[in-house]
Order: C-alpha cells, then structure tokens, then sequence
C-alpha cells in the first residue's frame, strides 16, 4: 500500500474516533443514553488505536522489533492493570482511581513531548519556533497534571492528610516555581528561533529544569486544597491533561489528538464549573486552598458529649419509622464509608412494605464527588425512581414524618442558610431541618468535612442515634421487624 | 507558520467550541461518570505514544516510549472500564420489578 494511501486511511480512522468522541460526550449528558455514549467512544478510541498500529507495522520498513516489543509489552502492562484496577476498585475508591488515570495521561502527554524535544532540540526543522512553544507547554501541562492528580488522589485515598497542607513560603516557592518556568520557556524558545545559540544539550537541560518545576508545582498547588475540594481539582487536571494532550498533538502533527485533547480541554473546563457552582464556590476560591479540614476522627468529641444533644435508642427510631407516613433518608459519606448501601435499601424495603412511603434525598455533592451517591445507592440497587435531586426534594421536607440522615453533615448544616459568618455560607443544602422530627446517625459528635459545628444536631426536634451506618442501619432494621 | 499547523490550529479552535457545547445542562449525578468518560478520552494521547515508540532509536527513547504507552494504555483501558462499572448502575429499572426480586451481589 502506498504510504499516501495509508496516510489517508489513518486520517480518517482518526476522525471516526473524533466524531465518535464528541458524540459520545455527548450521551453522557441524559442518564438514560450515557452508556451507550460511554461505548461508543470507546468504539471510536479502538477505531483510531488500532488504525494507528496496523498502520505502523505496513508501512514502508515497518515496525522494528524494538518497537513491537515497546507497544505489545507496554500496551499490555498499562492496559492489563488499568483494566485490573478498574474492575477490582471499590466504588467509594472509584474517585482516586480517576484521579490516577488522569495522572498517568498527563505523564504519557509529557513523556510524548519530551521524546519529540530530544528528537529536534539543535536541528534546522522549520516548523521548530512552533513545535518548541508546543512541546514545553505539553510538558508543562502534563507534569502539573501527573503529580496534582497523584497528589488529589493520595488526599482521597487517606495517604495524605485531607486538611489544607500550607508549605512554609508556599507563595514564595510558588512564585519560584513558575519564574524558573516561565525563563526556561522564552530562553529555548529564542534559542529555536535563533535569537542566540543555544546547543542541543542546553536546550534539553532547560527543558529538563522547566520540567522538574512542573512537577514540583502540581504539588505545590493540590497540597493547600482542602479534601472536599478534591472532585473540582481532579476535574480542573482533567481538563489540563486533554489541554497537554492537545499540544501533543501539535507536536507529532497529530489531528485525533488535537481533536481529542482540545474537546477534553473545554468540556473538562466547563464540567469544573458545572461542579463547582454545584457547591457554591468559585474554582478561583479553591485553588487558593485553605477550606475544609477533612476527615475528623471520632476522636474530636466522645459520643452523646455535645451539649443540648438529644440521644436516642434504636428501638425508639423504628418505632418512629414504622408509623410514618413519609421518610426521607439522606445519605452523606459516612454511609458509602461504612458500606451500607445494601443496609440502607434493606431497612427502606421493610418501610415499603409496612406502607411507607420512602425516598432518598441525594445532595449534588454527597459522597465524595458529585453523582457519587447515586453510583453507590445503584449498586445497591436502590430502585432509581426513589433517589431526589435537592432541587426537587428539598419542598417536600416540610410534608415527611422523619428525616433519617446516615453519615451526611455540612450539606444539611442549616448554617449555610442562616448564618452569613459561617464558611458554607451560601452553600446549597438539604432542608432537613424543615421536616417533622429528624434523626441523624453518626458515629460521634465529630464534625464534617468542613470542620464546622452543625446546629441541626441541637435542633430540638432532632435525635441522634450515635452508631457506624452500618450498625446503625441493621439495628433499627432488626426493631423495625419486632415492631 | 507552515499550513499544516494553521491547519491544526483550526482544528484546535474549533474542538475546543464543540467542547464547550457538547457539555450543556447535565444533571449533578452525572458530573463523575461525565468527568471519568472525558478522562478516558485524552487517553487517545496512547496514538502519540505509539508512534515515538516507532521512531525510537536510542535508549532513552525506548523509556520514554515504553513509559508513555504503558500510561496511555492504562488511561484508556481503565478509564472506559471504570465509566462503564459507574454507567451499567444507572440502567433505569421496570417499574414493575419489585426491589426485593434482584439479587444483591
């Protein structure tokens, strides 16, 4: 086959993935076609990976033997364990796991930018001013992302601490950082343009230095942002790493991943933004950092030791649930924590069967991203039909008998509504204040992601049933039984 | 600048308008499933990976190479199995089908 033949026959593989791509995305906008716009992306990525390959191999000269062995091995390594990891993943582990993916895909832009630099640093290309300016943003780009999503995923995953972790001269080495960056950018950037001279094996040493503050920046910037922030991050660095993968593109004149890269770049931007306004904050706000303490240990107070607490028993709960009309569960991480899903669906089929009417009211941001909860309530197989948006369930607060919150806090902190000095202020909340009587399940008085006291556990109409969700759940399931 | 990189350029400028509107009023369940199909997508990055493989002919080459096929693999194999594990639990269920009839696994 000719190699013009075969030059055509790649374009249009790879534009076959693109289309698939951009249709696929958007599928994944209605629940009800998303898997299929999952597949046929996936579809697309196979058209053009394959493509790619075969055309590799019968092209003139072919693939050497190194090369075979590269692709064949290296395939198989990565892609064997992102498909073992994929599938052995616990579902609440699932965020972390994004955030690794996202990590390595700007480590492969980086490295595919930084091979084509060694290639043409020194020669005469006469495309090298441009490729330049490509290749050190690519490498950029993706060693910020290779080490911020290492970082994100290490704070969700419990490896490091989820509190804002402030360096000493944080500003200063930041400042640092992208000074040393930004340098190294214009010095090889004029060196390919012939300004002055500047040897291959500077350049590279350049690239080298601009690199390594790449990846000392990446954790620099994810290190002050608070755990409950992670989700907007890793989508903020997914949207980076489409951006590197872009330049990476232009690099190896590549129209499929320019295509690819710059749809992520956008639809990743745009996705931050959805999922930040979700949470009342501006993405500005938190890549400052400083908000939210993670994860309190049961340590922060002992159980039934907050004042004005009012504590209940499992028996009295059942009681109160069996006699309802109208219950509203409200699950929050330390459900998903405490798997105990299949509790919570359990307990809502002995309700159902007693007459009660039961849904769930699903915050935006319960669990730990946004969606989260309805993966861990489907997998449960929690009828889909029960699970509320806030928009939606939030009047109907005012009509149930019992609002019974497993493991959920900040996001129905009343304070958000109430109380302008408090930090989530203005966030969106569950009104669960607003229903008849309320009774929160938690393991202590230990408080939320945003280390803020919550007023809803010494509303008088609310009791506290200080459990894990799991215990919690399969005790008043046993009392709702004897009832 | 050669017409291929104002090709590519055009390129560029015009995903990135389609990115923009290819994602609208997406409801909040399905930023993560969104988020992870996207992540998926950049792993398209494992073409560019393929052909510095090729093209290697030193050592430091077949590393980097080696290295970035194996990332890229993993991003796309990964990240459209992971989407599909989160999708398959959207499967809207018959209204008929009372709860209790499935089998919890």
């Amino acid at each position: 086959m000719s190699a013009d033949v075969l030059r055509t026959l790649v374009f249009v593989a790879g534009l076959v993935g693109a289309a698939a791509f951009v249709i696929g995305l958007h599928q994944m906008n209605s629940p009800a076609t998303a898997r299929n716009g999952n597949r046929i992306s996936a579809v697309g990525m196979t058209v053009a990976v394959f493509a790619t390959f075969i055309s590799l191999v019968i092209r003139d000269g072919g693939l050497s033997g190194t090369g075979w062995l590269i692709i064949v091995v290296g395939g198989a390594l990565g892609g064997g364990l992102g498909f073992w990891m994929a599938r052995t993943v616990k579902m609440t582990a699932m965020p972390q796991l994004v955030s690794l993916f996202n990590a390595v895909g700007g480590g492969a832009a980086a490295l595919v930018a930084i091979d084509d630099f060694v290639k043409i640093a020194g020669t005469s290309d006469p495309d090298i001013i441009s490729t330049t300016i490509f290749v050190a943003l690519g490498a950029v780009i993706g060693s910020v992302t290779f080490t911020g999503s290492l970082i994100a995923g290490g704070k969700l995953q419990g490896l490091i601490a989820g509190q804002p972790i402030i360096l000493p001269a944080q500003r200063i080495l930041t400042a640092v950082l992208a000074i040393v960056a930004l340098v190294g950018f214009v010095t090889i950037v004029l060196g390919a343009a012939g300004v002055f001279s500047l040897g291959a094996g500077a350049s590279i040493a350049i690239l080298a230095l601009i690199v390594a503050a790449a990846l000392i920046f990446g954790v620099t910037m994810v290190l002050p942002i608070g755990g409950a922030d992670m989700p907007v991050v890793i989508s903020l660095l997914n949207s980076f790493t489409g951006t590197a993968a872009a330049m990476a593109g232009f690099v190896i004149h590549s129209p499929v991943l320019i295509i690819a890269g710059a749809l992520v770049g956008a639809s990743g931007g745009i996705l931050t933004k959805l999922m930040a306004d979700a949470m009342n904050r501006s993405i500005a706000n938190i890549m400052v950092g400083g908000f939210g303490t993670g994860d309190s240990g049961p340590s922060a107070i002992g159980a039934g030791a907050g004042a004005g607490v009012r504590e209940i028993s499992a028996d009295d709960v059942a009681i109160q649930l069996a006699y309802a009309h109208s219950v509203i569960i409200v699950p929050g991480y330390g459900l998903a924590v405490a798997q105990a899903q299949h509790a919570v669906r359990e307990l809502a089929e002995l309700l159902e069967a007693r007459g009660v009417d039961v849904k769930y009211a699903i915050h935006p941001v319960a669990g730990r991203m946004p969606g989260h909860m309805n993966v861990l309530l489907a997998e449960a197989n929690v009828p889909y039909p029960q699970l509320k948006e806030m928009e939606e369930i939030n009047p109907e607060f005012a009509r149930c008998d019992v609002a019974l919150v497993i493991g959920a806090n900040d996001v129905t902190n009343p304070a958000a509504r109430s109380d302008p000095s408090s930090p989530i202020y203005g966030m969106p909340i569950l009104d669960v204040d607003h229903a008849k009587s309320i009774v929160v399940i938690k393991r202590s008085m230990g408080k939320g992601y945003a280390g803020i006291d919550n007023a809803l556990y010494t509303d008088p109409k609310t009791g506290m049933l200080f459990a894990d969700a799991k215990a919690g759940l399969e005790q008043l399931a046993a009392a709702v039984k004897a009832v | 600048m050669s017409p291929d990189l104002l090709d590519s350029l055009a390129l560029f400028v015009l995903a990135i308008l389609v990115g923009i509107e290819v994602i609208s009023k997406v409801p909040s369940m399905l930023h993560t499933p969104l988020m992870s199909g996207a992540n998926s997508i950049h792993g398209i990055v494992l073409v560019g990976a393929m052909l510095i493989a090729a093209a290697a002919d030193d050592p430091l080459g077949y590393v980097l190479a080696f290295i970035a096929v194996a990332f890229g693999a993993a991003n796309v194999v990964g990240g459209y199995v992971v989407t599909d594990r989160m999708l398959q639990m959207f499967k809207r269920r018959e209204p008929a089908k009372k709860p209790e009839a499935t089998d919890v696994g």
